[in-house]
């Protein structure tokens, strides 16, 4: 077992993919994301990382570089933010349509405009329904696991699906943290060599990705949707072996405080953390406030969800990027979609904070849990109320 | 001079390769010179190879699934980032090799395929950023003059005066008003150690600059003119005649740059004039005999061009 070391999220983030022994990086800098992908150039000039690193001219051609590389059979790594994911995001459809495993850490920030190098979830919810696994790291351990466990999960022959860590940028990927990183051989013994059944080799010639006339086009989309719906069976069993040799366990859907809540925070990434301190602190004021963290987005895991939230009345849902004329934040109107059908479930309330690098502290999850609990009894007027906003 | 080349002894009818790594019964158009240049192409390669495709005619005529008419790997993804696919073939297959996980004397050429919108339009940045970085690929533009796949739109290799569809001749336009963008000089100014310019109708030359682009150690460019009978308005049965024409009148000179140097691999002494090549296509028919005298300027400066830069 590693020691608890403090470190930077970014770096300890470059150390697990060295530890996972990546094998082709091909990535293109952007703030947030520099500090990762810097030091994995660091490792591999230094030889500590046996990998080619392809510094690339820009985020489409990292994706596209990435997809080549793994469709040749070599395990492989880049990482993005905002504008970064979204020059990628026509390959990303790609690259899960075409079953290959890339592993991306998304270190989270606004999309321009106005430019903005800050934080919020804008770029990766532009990116909901690329078929992309998306998972979402709390904090610097969280980080380093889930990278780790990113490749087993995608590579595994019941997967075969590229995955997104999402860290958020600069309060969770700039921080300084206690973290363990495994042993060598701990990484060894948990994650083999990628061994894909199909891959570009003279040896045994396949084509890939040929063109998909109307015939077979729905087929193939039906086949994908069935095969990643079917990926959550081994994120799970991935996750129960990580826990059983390094003591850490992950769910799809994580509660806290939650046994007899009558409001309920809904929050994914790292304000979590600050969400769980006001829980706590209203916990002693004798209010009942519990919380639901969403750790895996996608594929979302529905059942999980709605167990978790059956018994409370009220569930306010923070969603932190701002949706031009839809209904709801993209995380309300996923939620809200998931409960519809469900048997007992919470009147639900949408709330946008934290965009472009807004702070949003305790006191502010203490507001919109005491506005959530004014709605138990009565309907929200407005589709969304934000957070933490100047009125002029 | 580049070592490889001296094992090379070159091709002849003699000991043309059988193997035909594009099998027949792809979707091509009757006369596609496009199609006809990829085969030789892949027949100087071989099957030890590993193609990205871009989105294109080649692409959609040779793998409408479950057909494929590629019997070495092939990967398609989209359009402008051929050669960035390519990069990580190439970077895949080098720490592979060096890992022990895939054969280390097994050698294999990574080759990537585009048209010439896929090249001098949407793919130029990737292009770019693979040539100078250096990774060991051979890049084929597959050129014929217009978004062919797409029903004929300009490309920026569209040549001056060509109607397109979206170059149309009309009151206040003779068609393309621009003159085709020179990629191959552009491949040439990233210092790379092989660029080549070939056509189909001289196919032992094109076979042997492509097997020479695949002996360089590091990137190679080859530009291949692409006889389009659709989209050029010309006869089926004529591509290879046009092919010839468009070097004999200097249109498309054929030549190889090696670590800088220039080389014209076909010398015209006596040039046909450009007339005859714009005649044999329905594209060029609406000009008048002022533009196609300023296209034979055009051509013959840029020939002088050429010819002091061999000299050099």
């Amino acid at each position: 077992m590693g020691k608890r070391i403090a470190k930077e999220v970014s770096i300890a983030i470059a150390d697990a993919v060295k530890l996972a022994k990546a094998e082709v990086i091909a990535a293109y800098p952007i703030t947030p994301q520099t500090h990762i992908v810097e030091h994995l150039s660091e490792l591999v000039a230094n030889g500590e990382l046996d990998a080619e690193y392809i510094t690339v001219e820009s985020e489409h051609s990292a994706m596209s570089a990435a997809i080549g590389a793994v469709a040749t059979g070599a395990r492989t790594f880049t990482s993005t933010a905002a504008q970064g994911l979204a020059l990628m995001h026509e390959m990303l459809f790609i690259a899960s349509a075409m079953r290959l495993p890339v592993v991306m850490v998304v270190a989270n920030r606004a999309l321009s405009a106005p430019i903005s190098i800050w934080n919020d979830h804008s770029d990766i919810m532009a990116n909901r329904d690329i078929g992309w696994i998306q998972v979402w790291a709390e904090n610097g351990q969280e980080a380093v696991d889930l990278t780790i466990q990113a490749f087993r999960i995608a590579e595994d022959k019941n997967v075969m699906f590229p995955i997104i860590v999402n860290i958020d940028g600069f309060v969770l990927s700039h921080v300084i943290e206690p973290i363990i990183l495994p042993d060598q051989e701990e990484v060894d013994a948990f994650l083999p060599a990628f061994k894909p059944k199909y891959k570009l080799d003279p040896r045994k010639p396949i084509t890939m990705g040929p063109v998909g006339v109307p015939e077979i086009y729905f087929e193939a989309k039906k086949a994908q949707d069935e095969a990643f719906r079917n990926t959550p069976k081994v994120i799970k069993r991935v996750w129960k072996d990580w826990a059983k040799r390094f003591g850490r366990e992950y769910n799809a859907v994580e509660t806290y405080r939650m046994e007899d809540a009558e409001v309920a925070l809904l929050i994914m990434g790292s304000l979590a953390e600050t969400a769980m301190t006001a829980v706590d602190k209203m916990r002693d004021e004798g209010k009942k406030v519990g919380l639901v963290r969403i750790r895996l987005w996608r594929p979302f895991p529905v059942q999980e969800f709605r167990r978790a939230v059956s018994k409370v009345p009220v569930l306010a849902v923070i969603d932190r990027a701002m949706p031009p004329g839809a209904v709801n934040g993209p995380v309300a109107t996923e939620v809200k979609a998931a409960l519809y059908n469900a048997g007992r479930k919470p009147r639900v309330v949408n709330f946008i904070a934290g965009l472009g690098g807004r702070d949003v502290t305790v006191e502010d999850f203490e507001e919109m849990a005491e506005r959530a609990a004014f709605y138990r009894k009565k309907r929200p007027k407005e589709l969304y109320e934000t957070i933490g906003v100047r009125e002029s | 001079m580049i070592p490889e080349f001296n094992k090379f002894k070159g091709f002849s009818l003699k000991n043309l390769p059988e193997v035909e790594p594009i099998a027949p019964g792809h979707r091509g158009c009757q006369g596609c010179g496009e199609i006809l240049a990829l085969r030789m192409a892949m027949k100087a390669l071989g099957t030890d190879v590993i193609v990205a495709n871009a989105t294109g005619c080649m692409e959609i005529i040779t793998s409408p699934f479950p057909h494929t008419s590629w019997r070495v790997p092939w990967i398609h993804t989209a359009f402008e980032n051929t050669a960035a696919v390519a990069s990580g073939i190439e970077a895949a297959l080098k720490v592979l090799k060096r890992k022990g996980r895939f054969p280390k004397s097994r050698h294999v050429d990574v080759v990537a395929v585009a048209g010439d919108g896929g090249t001098a339009d949407i793919g130029l940045q990737a292009l770019s950023g693979a040539l100078e970085r250096g990774h060991d690929f051979v890049y084929i533009c597959l050129d014929n003059e217009a978004y062919m796949n797409t029903g004929v739109q300009r490309s920026s290799c569209t040549p001056f005066g060509a109607m397109t569809t979206t170059s149309p001749p009309g009151e206040r336009s003779f068609g393309q008003m621009t003159w085709k963008k020179n990629v191959p000089q552009i491949a040439v100014a990233h210092g790379i150690p092989y660029v080549a310019t070939a056509s189909p109708a001289f196919f032992l030359d094109l076979m042997n600059k492509v097997k020479k682009a695949a002996l360089v150690k590091g990137p190679a460019y080859v530009h291949i003119y692409s006889p389009c009978p659709t989209g050029w308005g010309s006869r089926g049965e004529d591509s290879i005649k046009i092919a010839r024409l468009a070097v004999d009148t200097k249109v498309f000179p054929l030549y190889e740059v090696i670590e800088g140097k220039y080389y014209i691999t076909r010398k015209i002494t006596k040039p046909k004039p450009v007339e005859e090549y714009l005649k044999t296509q329905r594209r060029f028919r609406h000009l008048t005999p002022e533009v196609v005298a300023e296209i034979q300027r055009r051509v013959d400066a840029e020939y002088e061009r050429l010819l002091k830069l061999a000299e050099l």
